[in-house]
């Protein structure tokens, strides 16, 4: 539902969805998969590698087994739990950041391949209150379980930097136009590498559309 | 996951001085990592390639294109020369994946995609002659649904999962490949292979040897004129059933020539040149199309589960040919 006096939704859900999602810190001592990290042997020192990366805005360096994923890293190492782990295999986008500015499966990423890179993570998205798309999300309630949110906002801030960019999509009608109009079909194509298994996707495309027009206004 | 050790290449030559038997490139990796962590992949040492300078798309000599096979996916889809001179691979990179992965997948790793047949990426499964030669192939006598209804050998029946290749093929793009011994240029037609007796290789690529670039010949009309369309089991994010890459040049009424390459349905992306030959200089009427229709799905030899591809990849190619010629 849409709150047309900027009131923002139920404390309850509120606080839930920014304490997983925006802040994530606050609630990382007793996330079940960060608390339950495989057990792996412990490597063989041309196993390990060092990498520089800056995450957020701040510069880390790590050494880590060269198996490790950026979701993994984020998640286990760097005490940044918002970035979720669904499929682990590249097929659901719960694991979504941004590489470069570039949206990203983490699941998919070997750290070792991060040097150099900025990363930005769920935690990372606003240095003051929340981002203009979390914002849209609570206000169109456009979530159920919330596992997928931070995935799918992920996805949303790069969707509108793609769009404003001119990147086609496979629904638009002549790939090689100037101008492409942001419909319904385009945002549902746009976001379809995030899966929402609770099916909130009909107040997902809602909370697209308003912050791709807001940033356009 | 097995343990690796991990490089990251400078140059091409450093890449080609640090590959071996046991080694692999790392590119994007939304393929190479995803089969790793399935353990079908098990390189005791990767060869990071995400560094070299293989990222422009230029204009060639010829009149064509040459793009570096580092670039990725999402870029080449949305640069003005291929959204301009080759609308047909802007569409099947689009038609591809999702836009996170097509954010990581490089050109030269698309084309190197292995097959998602469910025998072969699940290494709980013991038969897969592609995984492991000479164990025999589960797929023909399991659930079959996905896989190829054209030159199929005993020993596999796999597809190849490809979008962007099919319009690759479609374009008459030739590979640039490097290896120790120099530099070769390999046609896309003879770039994937049949299964035949040795399914575990999928392409002509040499051991050792690296893409470095993807060139497209000069666009013809035929270029400008052209659809990918797909077909799967839903709208998106999700490998193709069946696909055709469709492009024709019209001289008034009749077709002067044409090109028709198939996705999902064989080894590797199928150009099906009889149905071409025999549209040229012919009116595109309903009696061409449905003669190209049949020629594409010509020797078909379906499973048990996939009948139903032949039928669909006919009507694929008739309406492909119809929205491409502008005929209703």
């Amino acid at each position: 539902m849409a709150h047309d006096d900027g009131a923002l939704p139920s404390a309850a859900r509120r606080h839930f969805i920014l304490g997983t999602s925006a802040v994530g810190l606050g609630i990382a001592a007793v996330d079940a998969l960060a608390a339950t990290a495989p057990t792996q042997a412990a490597p063989a020192a041309s196993h390990t590698h060092r990498v520089r990366f800056t995450l957020n805005g701040e510069r880390r360096e790590i050494a880590l087994d060269t198996r490790t994923t950026l979701l993994d890293v984020l998640r286990q190492n760097l005490g940044m739990p918002g970035t979720k782990k669904g499929c682990d295999r590249g097929q659901c986008g719960a694991c979504t950041v941004l590489v470069d500015g570039r949206r990203v499966n983490s699941c998919l990423m070997l750290a070792v391949t991060l040097e150099g890179a900025e990363v930005t993570t769920i935690e990372g998205l606003s240095k003051s209150g929340p981002h203009p798309a979390q914002v849209a999300f609570l206000e169109r309630d456009a979530f159920q379980c919330g596992y997928c949110t931070p995935g799918q906002i992920m996805s949303c801030v790069a969707l509108v930097d793609e769009y404003r960019k001119g990147m086609p999509s496979h629904v638009t009608p002549d790939v090689g136009a100037r101008s492409i109009a942001l419909t319904d079909d385009e945002i549902r194509e746009r976001m379809s590498g995030n899966i929402c298994r609770c099916g909130a996707y009909v107040n997902i495309v809602q909370a697209v559309r308003d912050v791709a027009g807001r940033q356009e206004a | 996951m097995r343990a690796f050790d991990y490089t990251e290449a400078r140059s091409v030559d450093e890449a080609l001085a640090a590959i071996g038997p046991d080694a692999k490139f790392l590119a994007g990796g939304t393929n190479l990592v995803d089969l790793m962590k399935g353990d079908v992949e098990q390189p005791m040492k990767l060869i990071g390639i995400n560094s070299l300078k293989l990222t422009d798309i230029a204009p060639t000599a010829s009149g064509g294109v040459r793009i570096g096979a580092m670039v990725r996916n999402s870029d080449c889809a949305a640069h003005p020369l291929i959204r301009e001179r080759y609308p047909l691979l802007s569409q099947a990179l689009l038609a591809g994946a999702s836009p996170q992965l097509r954010n990581m997948a490089s050109m030269g790793g698309n084309l190197l995609q292995r097959t998602r047949c469910y025998y072969f990426y699940d290494a709980a499964f013991d038969r897969c002659n592609k995984r492991k030669p000479g164990s025999g192939c589960a797929a023909r006598e399991g659930f079959n649904r996905i896989h190829a209804i054209l030159g199929a050998s005993e020993q596999c029946v796999a597809t190849h999962p490809s979008d962007m290749a099919v319009a690759m093929a479609a374009l008459d793009a030739v590979v640039e490949v490097r290896g120790r011994d120099g530099e070769r240029r390999i046609p896309m037609a003879e770039f994937h292979r049949l299964p035949g007796d040795t399914p575990q290789r999928d392409t002509t690529l040499e051991p050792g040897e690296l893409i470095v670039a993807i060139e497209l010949p000069a666009a013809s009309g035929l270029a400008q004129r052209s659809q990918y369309l797909k077909v799967r089991d839903r709208a998106s994010y999700a490998f193709a059933l069946v696909s055709v890459a469709c492009a024709l040049e019209m001289d008034g009424g009749a077709v002067k020539d044409a090109r028709l390459a198939l996705g999902g349905v064989a080894h590797k992306p199928w150009r099906a040149l009889d149905a071409e030959r025999g549209l040229v200089g012919s009116k595109l009427d309903a009696a061409a199309i449905d003669r190209a229709a049949q020629a594409c799905v010509a020797g078909a030899q379906p499973l048990q589960d996939n009948a139903f591809k032949v039928e669909l990849a006919k009507r694929t190619v008739a309406r492909a040919l119809r929205t491409v010629g502008g005929v209703a």
